[in-house]
């Protein structure tokens, strides 16, 4: 029981200690805010913040979709082919291996000049697809030959062995990587909003942004805490999805 | 035994992987309808590769295998080990053969359930089972399409020897009721003697047949009657054979290292 309240109360108790301490401090609001003054910009700025959580918010699910769509698929199509193999997994690679901010801005002028959340969707769906197309390669890799020997054996065709030994294999492996997705894809809308710039983008991180250029610090601190209060969500909800579908599919213990 | 029809024939079947020695080389072998025959050999003899080729599941480099009916009648596999889908039941585990083949029938799942003994476990998942169990469903499922060879891939090696006995005498069991063909691989002499109506001994590197034992039929099948004994001791024999003094030198290092 207590280990359970244990982050809970910890959490509060690092959250009272800096209130605290930044009044026995007497902290320059500029420098470090106090959660109450966190919490009232907050509250005065809701409205117009939640906008832009959800224009965050899209963007990631969006390309956490696109992700998982262009992830299973090119897995799948690398495991059945060497020549697909040999095409797309070094560009797959490249894209991954170079940083993400390196990217943004070439890609933010070639699809992002009319259209800029298309350019941000992009750009999170980059980083967000690999650990997707991986987590699934291997969990591929990793099936028992002997069961692809049974599927053989009884004449199973390409269809039968996908959708009745692949997928259900791989499963596991790829409910697991979406969360991974899911937190990449986040990471991915913000470097892209803070590549974007100003006026194009009205997100949360580029909130986030103007509120630094504004010397509005408690502002700032809002749209952080939101940021991480939407990753932790989408983390806590994917999780809960895979347990559901691995119990629900006798892979769990109850 | 009667000298009956041929089930299958392996003509100077020999199978070489890349460049590398034959995993088997010129290997002759009759397996009669209704026989139980079981290889014997050491590892690297290459007993799961012959399995193998019979199956269908790879094809030899030379030689052939002649079917008495031009090709081969509906079988069964058991691998080394259960080799079932964790997420499936029981009951969709045995009846996967069906499944990929379109069909659905659930009497003949139950029926195969029945046979191993697991008709009340037909729900679980295989998580829930023993190995012994898991095993007795890899065998069910062999069975569910009613099969005229059945094929075993030391199936038994990694259970207790209690386990093994009982499923040795289930296999048994399932030989005679469905009058099945059987060809069984094991690494173990006393299950090779008490199973074989012919007992198979193969040399190692290639793999080759060394000899080939005909056993009575019908006999009582037990596992401490002198006869029991003696095939034993013959099998013995005919493996030491197999080995030269190198090997027995390789096994001494391997047990001291």
């Amino acid at each position: 029981m207590l280990e359970r309240l244990a982050p809970a109360l910890v959490t509060v108790l690092l959250i009272l200690l800096w209130e605290g301490l930044v009044h026995a401090l007497d902290v320059d609001p500029f420098v470090l805010p106090a959660p109450s003054a966190i919490l009232a910009a907050l509250a005065a700025k809701g409205e117009s913040l939640m906008g832009a959580f959800l224009y965050t918010l899209r963007v990631t699910w969006i390309a956490l979709g696109l992700a998982l769509v262009s992830g299973v698929g090119l897995a799948f199509l690398i495991h059945r082919s060497r020549l697909a193999e040999a095409a797309f997994l070094p560009i797959a690679v490249v894209l991954q291996v170079t940083p993400i901010v390196a990217i943004a801005p070439v890609i933010l002028i070639w699809t992002g000049v009319e259209e800029p959340e298309r350019a941000l969707v992009i750009i999170a769906w980059i980083v967000a697809f690999f650990p997707v197309l991986s987590g699934l390669l291997s969990a591929l890799h990793a099936i028992d030959p002997a069961l692809r020997d049974l599927f053989r054996l009884y004449g199973a065709g390409s269809w039968a062995t996908l959708w009745r030994l692949e997928l259900p294999a791989a499963l596991p492996a790829l409910l697991s990587s979406l969360k991974v997705a899911a937190g990449l894809a986040l990471i991915g809308a913000v470097v892209a909003e803070f590549a974007a710039g100003s006026g194009t983008s009205q997100g949360l991180a580029w909130r986030l942004i103007e509120a630094g250029l504004r010397l509005e610090i408690d502002t700032m601190f809002a749209c952080l805490v939101l940021l991480s209060a939407m990753g932790l969500a989408q983390y806590a909800l994917l999780g809960w999805l895979e347990r559901l579908v691995l119990r629900r599919r006798g892979l769990l213990r109850p | 035994m009667e000298a009956g029809q041929l089930l299958l024939r392996l003509e100077k079947v020999g199978r070489r992987f890349g460049t590398s020695r034959a995993a088997v080389e010129a290997v002759d072998l009759n397996v009669p309808e209704g026989a139980f025959v079981t290889l014997l050999g050491a590892s690297g003899s290459g007993k799961t590769t012959l399995l193998r080729l019979i199956a269908g599941l790879d094809q030899p480099t030379e030689g052939r295998i002649v079917w008495r009916d031009g090709s081969p009648p509906p079988l069964g596999y058991v691998f080394q080990s259960p080799t079932l889908l964790p997420w499936a039941t029981v009951a969709e585990n045995v009846s996967l053969p069906l499944t990929l083949k379109g069909r659905r029938d659930p009497e003949a799942v139950a029926r195969a359930l029945a046979a191993v003994g697991l008709a009340d476990r037909a729900d679980a998942r295989p998580a829930e089972l023993s190995g012994g169990m898991q095993m007795r469903v890899s065998i069910a499922r062999a069975l569910v399409g009613r099969p005229r060879l059945l094929l075993l891939d030391e199936p038994f090696a990694a259970l207790d020897e209690i386990t093994r006995d009982r499923l040795g005498a289930l296999v048994q069991r399932l030989w005679r009721e469905q009058a099945l063909t059987v060809v069984f691989v094991t690494h173990s002499i006393p299950e090779a003697a008490f199973h074989a109506t012919r007992a198979v001994v193969l040399e190692r590197s290639p793999g080759r047949v060394s000899t080939v034992i005909d056993l009575p039929e019908p006999r009582e099948r037990s596992r401490t009657s002198e006869a029991h004994f003696a095939t034993c001791a013959r099998l013995a024999e005919a493996l030491a054979l197999t080995m030269g003094e190198e090997d027995a030198d390789d096994a001494g290092e391997s047990a001291d290292a």
